[in-house]
């Protein structure tokens, strides 16, 4: 244990859990508008599982990491029409659509890796932006400058949504439809076109945490996110719905991650009980779920399709 | 949920028909989607499916095959009908299928003496108990602290999971295989826990009988019996329930309960029905379960939520998942195929109701409501 608390292996598990917190973020910032408008999202696995596909075989095929992201992105926008159609138009269950998209992408992604790559050949992202003056600082610099672009821009994302939602006329409508959309419509809000816009906006960002989540590790393999998404999804809960609390229980989850990382890199837990520390993610986020549906209330018409009537 | 689209469809159709339409609509589509994604990679579509359904259904050896394989889903389906009708969803199947593997596992090698006509049934016992434990933890959770079981139970399968491989990995893994090998597996169980073959030459195990007789206790259960009646009473509307006096709490903890329960004893027949006599993995869930917990959420789905009807739409989708190996070396689609369909069905079976009642407004010249009962009735 003592190899772990050394200051090179602390610096190394905070920089790292950064870097993992990252796909975390940017689909638990996604859910959390999504869910801020009452839609319960539980495709994000599957979303990110093809966005991740998505981008891994654009950089096998391109060598050039942006059309990656913008594959991921893409992807994400499709899947963010189909599911509104199913949920809003077609005013399907959420949880249960949700699990019949996570099984799409599952599938999906896996059947284009066999038939289009078969053996997982790496790829590779974008280098580190080591960020002028900030990185050089000593210990600091490595933590928190040294990083990928794309572990930037979903830090940034953290003050742009919780703007979008609590500053804007758009996050307005979001949260009226989220509370009370019958009120909401009856004050000429375009209930169908708020969730619409929400949804879209949630897997845009899914497919973009897949994406990022295949360039960081370099590959694509079956069921790649294996539950990731699903701890996206419980991270809005655990945030309390609001991006700041969503960025700490990423943060949190990402430390936690490397933290496990590190002690099987350093020998400090070893093969078999390596297994139980893995379990710590979700047993923290069943905790988690105790204590903030116990303090925190969820948006009212989370789950709840609307129905305008005539 | 069901009774909305067949409403609709009795309206249109006329009542005999709507039931199985709805989901034979579904699946109808689901199969054109595959067509065109068997297309779109380069193979032809009829071959493949011909395939596939020779290889799910084409002789008897086949049959006993897809049998085999549709006895996971209809227990964890079986089990779904319960939970979804008191409007609990439970995504933890395969958590519960684990769970029930582990302490039915621990049952054969602690008493692994005991004669076969004992140690079966005992083990099929642990394996619903070990189910029932893993189902009623998010069943308190969502009854008694409001967290909502969609999540914790898929947190829940991490866990179970992770436990397996840990149990798997050293406490209870093959003496041998900790020096040779490296495959997360216990040694060969007791030969008392196997479950018997049954007469006729093929595969098939008792197993198979089990997973039937459960689900026709569960439509017992569920339509015969008052707890059944409290279940789908709390499904229907837990405020109405609560005011009818029905301890709404102790419902869900029941619901999730007997839910897990029927996942458990897939778990217990996936060790002791399988040709290697162990309980192995890969070490994800697939590797064990064969996803056999999401399968069942399908099968279920296209069953209408009715155990009965939930017989043969396991078969139905154990014929698929087996047939997909066979299209695989057919026409090399990769067999995932299929778990992206389940995605399709399910996504189309839980669109049909709203989609159906579109249609039939436009097909009847009556007002939108006129005749037809209320359309949602969403398990939430």
């Amino acid at each position: 244990m003592s190899d772990f608390f050394t200051m090179a292996s602390l610096v190394f598990v905070v920089g790292s859990g950064i870097r993992l917190a990252t796909p975390f973020l940017l689909a638990a910032l996604g859910e959390t508008i999504g869910q801020r408008s009452g839609v319960l999202n539980l495709g994000v696995e599957g979303v990110m599982l093809l966005g991740a596909f998505g981008a891994y075989y654009t950089i096998l095929e391109t060598k050039t990491p942006v059309l990656g992201v913008l594959v991921g992105i893409g992807v994400g926008l499709v899947m963010g029409v189909v599911y509104g159609l199913v949920t809003v138009s077609l005013r399907a269950e959420q949880g249960i659509s949700g699990i019949g998209i996570f099984l799409f992408g599952l599938g999906m992604s896996d059947l284009l890796f066999q038939k289009q790559v078969g053996t997982p050949l790496p790829i590779r992202g974008f280098d580190d932006w080591h960020i002028p003056l900030l990185s050089e600082i000593p210990k600091v610099g490595e933590m928190f400058f040294q990083h990928s672009v794309l572990v930037y821009l979903a830090f940034v994302l953290v003050p742009v949504v919780a703007f979008l939602i609590n500053r804007t006329t758009f996050g307005l409508n979001i949260r009226a439809v989220g509370e009370n959309p019958a009120a909401a419509d009856s004050l000429g809000v375009s209930v169908a076109r708020v969730r619409y816009g929400t949804i879209i906006l949630a897997n845009l960002l899914a497919g973009l945490a897949g994406a990022v989540l295949a360039i960081e590790l370099g590959i694509f393999q079956q069921n790649l996110t294996s539950g990731q998404g699903f701890i996206a999804v419980a991270l809005v809960y655990f945030g309390a719905w609001r991006p700041t609390g969503v960025m700490a229980g990423a943060l949190l989850f990402g430390l936690v991650s490397a933290t496990v990382l590190q002690w099987k890199t350093l020998g400090i837990v070893s093969g078999a009980a390596s297994s139980i520390t893995a379990m710590a993610p979700a047993v923290l986020t069943i905790v988690a779920l105790v204590i903030i549906t116990r303090t925190v209330g969820q948006p009212s018409a989370l789950t709840k399709p609307f129905d305008r009537g005539s | 949920m069901r009774r909305g689209a067949r409403g609709a469809l009795a309206a249109v159709f006329g009542p005999r028909l709507a039931g199985p339409l709805v989901p034979a609509v579904a699946v109808l589509a689901a199969f054109a989607v595959g067509a065109a994604m068997i297309a779109a990679l380069g193979a032809n579509p009829l071959d493949g499916y011909r395939a596939l359904f020779e290889g799910a259904f084409g002789d008897l050896d086949a049959l006993a095959d897809t049998s085999l394989k549709a006895m996971p889903l209809l227990l964890v389906g079986t089990g779904i009908c319960i939970a979804f009708r008191a409007s609990v969803i439970n995504i933890g199947g395969e958590g519960q299928i684990i769970a029930g593997a582990i302490l039915s596992t621990f049952v054969a090698l602690l008493f692994g003496d005991l004669p076969r006509p004992v140690l079966v049934p005992l083990v099929l016992v642990a394996g619903a108990v070990g189910g029932a434990i893993w189902g009623a933890i998010p069943g308190f959770l969502k009854a008694y602290s409001n967290v909502n079981e969609i999540l914790s139970t898929i947190m829940l399968n991490i866990v179970a999971v992770q436990l397996m491989n840990f149990l798997l990995r050293d406490p209870i893994m093959d003496p041998a295989e900790k020096i040779t090998g490296r495959i997360p597996q216990t040694e060969r169980l007791s030969e008392n826990a196997h479950l018997p073959i049954l007469p006729g030459g093929t595969r098939l195990n008792l197993g198979v009988p089990v997973a039937v007789l459960v689900a026709i206790f569960a439509y017992l259960l569920l339509w015969r019996t008052s707890l059944g009646y409290r279940l789908r009473a709390v499904g229907h509307s837990a405020p109405a329930a609560r005011y009818a006096g029905i301890p709404v709490r102790r419902t869900i903890v029941a619901a999730m309960t007997l839910s897990g329960a029927m996942c458990g004893i897939a778990g217990a027949i996936l060790v002791f029905g399988s040709e290697s006599h162990r309980f192995v993995t890969d070490g994800s869930s697939v590797g064990f379960t064969g996803s056999a917990g999401f399968n069942g959420i399908v099968a279920a789905l296209f069953g209408g939520l009715h155990p009965l009807w939930t017989i043969p739409a396991s078969f139905l989708f154990g014929g698929l998942l087996l047939g997909a190996n066979v299209m695989q070396r057919a026409v090399q689609v990769p067999a995932a195929l299929i778990v992206a369909l389940n995605g399709v069905v399910v996504v189309f079976v839980v669109s049909s109701d709203r989609m159906r009642h579109l249609i039939s407004e436009r097909l009847s010249d009556r007002s939108p409501e006129a005749g037809i009962e209320p359309s949602r009735e969403a398990p939430t």
